[in-house]
């Protein structure tokens, strides 16, 4: 299988991750077969529609995923550690230190009934060995640093005193805290009003720069994605259906499923009478066809879509596709 | 909080006078007191004098304020058959009472929460069946078999245990308690756990289904995905985030157990006020019981008032008003 080339070594590489959930009506595979790299320094999209496996990724990386679901196969290499193999022992050792997560709704991942400075103390309590004074001090800097005025009085406060945003700022806070490699950010800002999404990115990549760290940023939202991310894998029924550089993804991608997603962007600048959407629905999980999985959607479909699953091979610049006939390669519109 | 406490007690007077007049209305259907306080052969003249004595010749109303009046003075009245004044009938046998109320209030506890806990975490495993089974079997047992049973294995077989009474006690400021001797928390243990069953099964299925409930939070898993262990995140995020309603059935349950323990007071010959409470109504005590409902109704608003404080304890989000 050819690889996108590297060049610098990875920090996080992902070889045919499998997680699949075993329900009563059949096994959901929500992963399958999903493989990247994350070089140091590096911010990724990971893009798809809801349902796409999206989320999964990253609950598998931190070894979260609860019965019925488990990971079946594959690598979760963190600089050479395979954590899909790793005892929950070293993933707690891992998780908040080496990798940090991000949760979608701000409003209900900080616990209602421990103040923010009990909840940012937990992290450094379980991941360095500082006493309590320096403890303090650090929490009280990252919470200046997230833009939090007064800080040493919110640190006595609760997480229902704090608007939306505000709690979005405590959670990168604590994320940050123990100076994690990795920050894997799942719809960091879907939650949010429109008006401090754009602030709590920026937030975002200044952080993870600040910080020499890494940040797969998980999204169904591409136009969140393109301002931060270097680059990005999309997401389709589990598999990787492309992947490149931010900038060929977004101006030429060549699978139609991520030429759907970039279309029913609002563009003002060329106003169309109707918002573009891709036809149909993502197909049952439990239940997929042969062949490929976006063909009863795909404007460009034909017969051999359905008899053969397209492999994912590069196409043109720096992307790679999972189609038998990607855009840009001849004969389309 | 002053607004709060104020408006509570204004409360509690409201629920004790309504508590006094309904004892008063419902005592006047159940038989004339007279009867049971005189011989059997007592002459006309002598229930006419029997009747004066006790009050018992006027009408409900006038004997309705008599006994209110008495009440502003600080005098709850007098026992028809004792012949002694009705509250410290009531008080010097409630310590007895209050005594394997909280040894059993202890037991359920400790046992029910981290039964609970353990079943709200892994609703799927067998011990979690098991566990629930167990409630359930707690729940329909009736308290009384369950002390008949623990009195003919304990006491009976095996000699482990006395069957009766109660044991050793000592002074502490002034209060007798069996706590503190041997021989006493032989006499409890029995006793004491036969009232922690059922309120053993019900905190235990209302913890666990607060677990179950909390265990979707969002927080939970970010907690883990912050590093803390499956223990810490169960106990040290989970527990309290579930503990409102188990805080509030243990409230209705301590009251409950304090005011109505008769049954197992009964069964262990335990000198405590519920086995008073029902020689009173046998012999239509009215002065007893009046003041017996009446003590009940202000352990119930107290321990209400307690709750609702820790409730603001418990989640910073919950304010008195």
């Amino acid at each position: 299988m050819t690889m996108q080339s590297e060049s610098r070594d990875p920090l996080l590489s992902v070889r045919d991750l499998r997680t699949w959930f075993h329900t009563f009506s059949g096994v959901v595979k929500a992963v399958n077969d999903v493989s990247f790299d994350l070089a140091q320094g590096e911010i990724m999209g990971l893009v798809g529609e809801s349902g796409g496996g999206k989320s999964v990724v990253g609950f598998s990386i931190l070894g979260l995923i609860d019965p019925p679901g488990r990971i079946e196969g594959g690598q979760i290499l963190l600089d050479g550690e395979d954590l899909a193999k790793a005892s929950e022992d070293r993933l707690r050792k891992i998780r908040g230190r080496e990798i940090a997560m991000i949760f979608q709704d701000p409003m209900t991942s900080l616990n209602p009934v421990h103040t923010i400075g009990r909840q940012m103390d937990e992290m450094l309590r379980l991941h360095t060995d500082m006493d309590e004074a320096a403890r303090r001090k650090r929490c009280i800097e990252m919470l200046e640093s997230v833009g939090i005025s007064q800080a040493e009085d919110r640190l006595r406060a609760y997480p229902h005193q704090f608007s939306g945003g505000m709690r979005q700022r405590v959670v990168i806070a604590i994320a940050m805290l123990a100076h994690p490699r990795l920050i894997i950010a799942d719809e960091p800002t879907t939650a949010l009003d429109v008006t401090i999404q754009s602030q709590i990115l920026k937030l975002m990549k200044r952080q993870v720069a600040d910080h020499g760290a890494s940040m797969i940023l998980v999204t169904h939202d591409l136009a969140v994605v393109s301002e931060v991310v270097d680059k990005i894998t999309v997401l389709y029924c589990g598999q990787v259906v492309e992947r490149g550089d931010v900038r060929d993804v977004i101006s030429a991608p060549s699978h139609p499923y991520t030429r759907g997603l970039i279309d029913s962007i609002p563009n003002p600048d060329h106003r169309q009478p109707r918002l573009s959407q891709i036809p149909g629905t993502v197909p049952d999980i439990r239940n997929l066809p042969k062949g490929c999985n976006f063909r009863d959607r795909c404007p460009r479909a034909q017969a051999l879509c359905a008899q053969e699953e397209p492999k994912l091979s590069p196409t043109r610049q720096s992307l790679f596709a999972a189609c038998h006939f990607p855009i840009g390669t001849g004969g389309d519109a | 909080m002053f607004a709060y406490t104020i408006k509570r007690l204004i409360q509690m007077v409201v629920v004790l006078w309504a508590v006094s007049v309904i004892v008063f209305l419902m005592m006047s259907f159940t038989g004339d007191p007279v009867f049971m306080v005189i011989p059997i052969d007592s002459s006309e003249a002598e229930i006419e004098q029997a009747r004066r004595i006790l009050g018992l010749d006027r009408s409900l109303t006038e004997q309705y304020f008599i006994f209110l009046g008495n009440l502003l003075q600080g005098d709850f009245g007098t026992s028809y058959v004792f012949r002694q004044p009705a509250i410290d009938l009531i008080l010097e046998r409630l310590p007895a009472t209050l005594e394997i109320v909280v040894v059993a209030m202890v037991i359920a506890t400790t046992i029910a929460i981290p039964l609970g806990v353990y079943a709200g975490a892994n609703p799927g495993r067998p011990l979690s069946r098991l566990i629930m089974s167990g409630s359930l079997l707690g729940i329909s047992l009736p308290g009384f078999w369950v002390g008949m049973m623990l009195i003919y294995f304990f006491a009976v077989e095996w000699r482990i245990f006395p069957s009766s009474g109660r044991g050793d006690t000592v002074e502490v400021f002034g209060v007798p308690t069996s706590l503190l001797t041997a021989d006493g928390w032989s006499h409890v243990l029995l006793p004491a756990i036969t009232l922690s069953v059922g309120t053993l099964a019900i905190l235990l299925r209302i913890t666990r289904a607060g677990m179950m409930e909390v265990s979707r939070q969002d927080y939970m898993k970010f907690a883990r995905a912050k590093g803390v262990s499956r223990r810490g995140v169960l106990y040290g995020h989970g527990l309290r985030n579930g503990l409102i309603p188990v805080v509030t059935i243990f409230g209705l349950q301590l009251g409950d157990l304090i005011a109505f323990a008769t049954i197992t007071e009964t069964i262990f010959g335990w000198p405590g006020m519920g086995k008073l409470l029902v020689d009173s109504i046998y012999r239509a005590d009215r002065p007893v019981i009046v003041v017996y409902l009446m003590l009940v109704a202000l352990i119930f608003v107290v321990i209400n008032f307690l709750i609702d404080i820790l409730y603001t304890m418990i989640d910073p989000r919950i304010t008195v008003k």
